[in-house]
């Protein structure tokens, strides 16, 4: 194993099609929940704990070997919002395509199979982990990272926010994206025995409400 | 562990999807040829693509792939047009930055392409017309097997002159709305001994889509292509 591999698959220019979601952040600002860079900390904060944690769990779990099959089946039942199931089965098909090409491995071979329009984001995100030789915790990082990187450099694009002051806000969660992401692990290791009930499954009922009108609007910059 | 779940049982006769510039699909048939149209905001990529539909929708299996910057515009125009039937016109969303999605991170350009052959395939051809930004924004080469740069006379005569990758390394080069040379008071001349020096022997067509010939030159030009592609 190497741990570079982590920088490679958690860099924001990986080319696994995230750069075209906002992670919620463009229905927020259009409502008015983020304005600057404290609402946009605060939205992050949200969204790590909830949505963050429950696909660092999902991420670890997969890294693990857990079952992907029935990974995906709690990844869905976690995802109330028809409009995020698609987001997130869309970048879990373009994870997947990157993963292929950057890990070759047969298991992601079989997933893709298995899913050919895209399992989860945050299930192929762990067997990606899998295959480039890291470990639940790698994985859960990575996923709990994502749940709020990409939300800040939307910001930043939305509302032409100070670039330094997105990543400031990301550099203040820091401390408690430690704590996410080896709960998140933690979690992963008691589903291995206890079946993947014992995974989070915390909701944020403004990210599924926001995702649903923003999948409606007709002009838009992020799909999601 | 669960390990002996379902990633170690599937069997498939296939493999799983193709990766990216792959020249089969996964049933080991050749896939469509993909050209890219790039080029600013307002240059006439969009209306090119409409042309080239309704000039070789009859000899050829066509599809187009659409990146909007901020709404579905040019795949409605495509659509209100009438040029294809809907099913082979797919629209992607590009979040704020055309240009990542045609070159840095083109997996969401990559599906739509593989999905169009997959639902009214197979095809000849598929045109993947970029959103339009800057000078310097070109396709990934495992995205497109060949690019059309399309500027205007109206956007000024010394675009050819300042060059950039679009311009300099396009396979075609099209400098369109000659109709409104004389309005805009663009020297032609110029643009086209400006397009030589920078270009070389690189083809560069000029195309007023009000006038007779309107896209025959560039409808050619992919015709050689795709005999091209096919003996490759
Ligand atoms: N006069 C003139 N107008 C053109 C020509 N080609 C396109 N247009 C017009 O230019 C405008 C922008 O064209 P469009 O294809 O949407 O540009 P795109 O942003 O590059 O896709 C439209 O109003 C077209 O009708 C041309 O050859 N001559
Ligand atoms: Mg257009």
């Amino acid at each position: 194993m190497t741990r570079a591999a982590l920088l490679v698959l958690a860099d924001g220019r990986f080319p696994a099609g995230g750069h075209a979601h906002s992670g919620g952040a463009e229905a927020a600002v259009k409502a008015g929940r983020i304005t600057d860079a404290a609402s946009l900390e605060e939205f992050c904060r949200g969204r790590l704990h909830t949505a963050g944690l429950v696909s660092a769990a999902l991420a670890a779990a997969a890294a693990l070997g857990l079952d992907p099959v029935e990974l995906d089946e709690a990844a869905e039942a976690r995802t109330p919002s028809p409009a995020l199931r698609t987001a997130a089965r869309r970048l879990g098909r373009q994870m997947m395509r990157a993963a292929r090409a950057t890990w070759p491995h047969p298991e992601l071979d079989a997933l893709a199979r298995l899913f050919p329009k895209g399992a989860h984001q945050p299930v192929v995100l762990g067997v990606a982990a899998r295959a480039a030789g890291l470990g639940p915790a790698d994985a859960a990082y990575c996923s709990a990272y994502e749940s709020v990187s990409g939300a800040a450099t939307a910001t930043v694009r939305l509302l032409s926010l100070d670039p330094f002051d997105a990543t400031g806000v990301l550099a203040r969660l820091a401390p408690e994206l430690d704590r996410v992401a080896l709960a998140a692990a933690d979690a992963a290791r008691r589903a291995v025995d206890e079946g993947v009930d014992a995974l989070p499954a915390r909701s944020a009922p403004l990210l599924e409400i926001g995702a649903e009108a923003h999948a409606a609007w007709a002009v838009r910059l992020f799909a999601s | 562990m669960h390990l002996d779940h379902s990633l170690s049982s599937s069997h498939s006769h296939h493999g799983p999807s193709a990766i990216s510039a792959d020249a089969h699909r996964p049933d080991g048939s050749r896939r469509a040829l993909r050209i890219g149209l790039g080029g600013p905001v307002g240059s006439g990529k969009t209306a090119t693509v409409a042309a080239l539909c309704h000039a070789l929708r009859d000899e050829l299996s066509l599809a187009v792939v659409t990146n909007d910057i901020y709404t579905r515009e040019d795949a409605e125009f495509l659509l209100r047009e009438a040029v294809l039937p809907p099913e082979r016109i797919a629209a992607v969303e590009t979040g704020a930055c055309p240009h990542t999605a045609i070159r840095d991170d083109i997996s969401a350009n990559l599906e739509a392409v593989e999905d169009l052959e997959d639902e009214v395939g197979p095809l000849d051809l598929i045109l993947v017309e970029s959103g339009g930004d800057n000078l310097t924004a070109t396709f990934s080469k495992g995205l497109v097997d060949a690019q059309i740069f399309v500027i205007d006379v109206a956007g000024g005569d010394d675009i050819p002159r300042k060059g950039g990758p679009g311009v300099t390394t396009a396979d075609l080069l099209v400098v369109n709305k000659t109709d409104l040379a004389p309005y805009v008071g663009s020297d032609l001349g110029r643009m086209a001994a400006d397009a030589k020096a920078q270009r070389a022997e690189l083809p560069v067509v000029f195309q007023s889509l009000r006038g007779d010939k309107g896209v025959a030159a560039v409808a050619d030009w992919v015709r050689g292509q795709l005999a091209a592609w096919r003996a490759r």
